[in-house]
């Protein structure tokens, strides 16, 4: 999978090394703090972080040209609407295709697809990994010995083929399932992750105390163990959310992408099918890479941001 | 080192079982039938000749048998190497198409992901705490690794093979010659090697050298590093340990993100139209021919497992503490 798992981004080392950067915040800083008690602090230095400032306006600034932007076109992305091979204009502010598609119009219905897959392949495997991780970490023994070993078999396998081979045969055309497959596939190091964080957490003193009050384990995860790695767990979901969105672009590029919908990845499959590179109709084919590229980058230098947010120790530098 | 190296074959062992399995499985659910297909592309009329066909491709393929057995027959004939017969390239055994491929995609992973590990960590190890060079490489490393593999190929091939044209941007050799050992042919074969192999390159060096910066960043911190700095020891003393510390996660990600910069290898060779597995891939995937396609990926899977196998086996000779039973790297 291209990118599934972003070492790049900060975390997946940290699987091995919690603290690389943007554990630490988990464990070691808020450990015995109420929380929520410093969300205002949170805020503060995130509003003077030019890292999260700056991604957050690019991300928000693509979603919302995705959300609102149909409203505002004249034609569909599938319409032959004008001239072909069109370089951009007035009209066509990203010129038009072989056949006279706005790649415009495109390119803003592509972006819905890109953010959807993010969100729900990235939910999905947000919830599968932290759910083991916490189980097998909290819970140890037999338990934890079989998670982990699921978690190191899916870990090894490449998901990409396994999901080349699912789109293949059974024909997964939407963009929720091609989405919900890639997070069945991305969670391994996110429950690794989140296992060796929680058994550090398992045997401080207010976990104990939880535990002689008699509830249940359920929430004792939920209210005592997540609260405590909240930051860590946000920065988790937004590599994710990433990562998702760079499996799909391939997925889609293959050729295994949406039949009903149109995606950014679909749009440079079916630039290279059509040869735009030799007609040099980089108005096709330069938008949908770019929008990626900035997106999933703009994650990712956030990331550094919020882990600066959240580990005082890194602001200072 | 025993209980390590064991521990670690039983997952691969138990990987390779899912895999085979989910390859075996998943086509099974398939909704439709490969041998209609494959009949009706015959496009004959006859009835009886389509009987005789249908029931000469059941008994190739094996569809006839019980579940249970067609399990059994699958394995029994992995083991000797038989993967079935290409429908697209009938008939041409899918072992045999699929080698011919390797050589092409093994040709252009394994210089990028050496050359991409041993730049992209001196870079990150560089970068680290030195104020301008961070600026410039954190930012760029963060976003050649957001990049998806296939954009990087379409620029590389517009920029310098359409519009420079310097480079070729099309197949693993001239369609007018024939591969034989000659100069001018290796010559030739490297023409079209190099773009591949660049954005394979690129794309991978920017996670390296980001994951070395935090690592080395980290490892500069704690305390062995601070008593170093205390005893009076030289920067590029201290920088040396912290570099050696920081390896040890650099090889284990490297493990994990084979798969990754396997995936982008199969979109790279399709946007190059270089014949190794990504292609064979595509093709199989235009064509329907489902034996081809889960060949070819089954190769793939086999082939991460065994990387995975050499890398943990480096890394037993680089950390003595996997040696000594002590706890190293997690399992």
């Amino acid at each position: 999978m291209t990118a599934t798992q972003p070492t790049a981004g900060p975390g997946t080392e940290a699987s091995e090394q919690p603290g690389v950067a943007g554990a630490t915040s988990g464990i070691g800083m808020t450990g015995g703090r109420k929380p929520g008690g410093d969300a205002r602090e949170t805020l503060y230095f995130a509003l003077r972080n030019p890292k999260v400032i700056i991604g957050m306006v690019v991300v928000l600034g693509f979603l919302l040209l995705g959300l609102i932007g149909p409203a505002f076109l004249k034609y569909a992305p599938m319409d032959y609407a004008g001239p072909p091979m069109a370089p951009p204009s007035a009209d066509f502010p990203f010129g038009t295709t072989t056949f006279g598609q706005d790649v415009f119009a495109q390119f803003v219905a592509g972006l819905r697809s890109t953010f959807l897959v993010g969100l729900l392949g990235g939910g999905v495997a947000a919830v599968i990994g932290m759910t083991i991780g916490f189980v097998a970490g909290y819970r140890g023994g037999l338990i934890d010995e079989l998670l982990n070993m699921l978690t190191n078999v899916v870990l090894v396998i490449p998901g990409f083929v396994v999901l080349i081979i699912i789109n293949a045969y059974l024909g997964v055309r939407s963009v929720p399932m091609q989405a919900l497959y890639i997070g069945i596939f991305s969670w391994p190091w996110v429950a690794r992750a989140v296992r060796s964080q929680t058994l550090s957490l398992r045997s401080r003193d207010f976990i104990d105390l939880a535990r002689l009050s008699g509830v249940g384990v359920g929430t004792i995860l939920r209210r005592e163990v997540a609260p405590n790695m909240y930051s860590y767990l946000f920065m988790t979901f937004v590599l994710l959310f990433g990562g998702s969105i760079l499996t799909a672009a391939s997925l889609d590029f293959i050729g295994l992408g949406p039949t009903n919908a149109m995606s950014l990845g679909l749009m440079m499959n079916q630039a290279v099918q059509w040869s735009a590179l030799h007609l040099g109709l980089w108005w096709w084919f330069i938008p949908p890479g770019l929008g990626i590229t900035l997106i999933v980058g703009s994650l990712y230098i956030m990331n550094v941001g919020l882990d600066e947010v959240f580990n005082p120790k890194l602001r200072e530098m | 080192m025993g209980g390590y190296l064991a521990r670690k074959t039983l997952v691969y062992g138990l990987t390779f079982v899912v895999a085979v399995t989910l390859n075996w499985l998943i086509p099974r659910l398939m909704p439709g039938d490969p041998v209609q297909r494959m009949v009706a592309r015959a496009a004959v009329q006859h009835p009886e000749t389509i009987a005789s066909m249908t029931e000469y491709y059941e008994r190739t393929f094996g569809l006839d048998l019980p579940i249970w057995q067609q399990y059994l027959n699958y394995w029994a004939a992995l083991f000797r190497g038989d993967l079935g017969t290409s429908v697209w390239l009938f008939p041409a055994p899918v072992s045999e198409v699929v080698l011919a491929a390797v050589p092409y995609t093994l040709g252009i992973m394994i210089p990028a992901i050496l050359l991409s590990f041993v730049v992209g960590n001196s870079v990150g190890a560089m970068a680290a705490r030195s104020r301008w060079l961070d600026n410039v490489a954190l930012p760029v490393g963060y976003l050649i690794t957001a990049m998806p593999y296939m954009w990087l190929a379409i620029l590389l091939a517009w920029g310098f093979g359409v519009a420079l044209g310097w480079f070729p941007v099309a197949g693993g050799y001239d369609f007018g010659l024939v591969p034989q050992w000659t100069w001018s042919f290796a010559l030739d074969l490297l023409q079209h090697w190099v773009l591949p192999f660049l954005s394979l390159f690129l794309v991978a060096l920017g996670g390296w050298a980001i994951g070395m910066r935090n690592l080395i960043i980290y490892e500069l911190e704690s305390d062995y590093s601070n008593y170093l700095a205390a005893l009076g020891a030289p920067k590029r003393l201290i920088r040396q340990y912290a570099f050696r510390n920081a390896m040890l996660p650099q090889i284990t990600g490297l493990a994990l993100q084979l798969g990754t910069i396997l995936g982008g290898a199969l979109v790279t060779e399709i946007v190059f139209a270089y014949p190794g597995l990504g292609k064979l891939v595509l093709s199989a995937i235009q064509n329907q021919d489902f034996f081809l396609l889960q060949g070819t990926l089954l190769f793939v899977v086999i082939g991460v497992l065994v990387a995975n196998f050499v890398i943990d086996i480096v890394y037993v000779l680089v950390d003595p503490r996997t040696r000594t039973g002590l706890t190293g790297a997690t399992s």
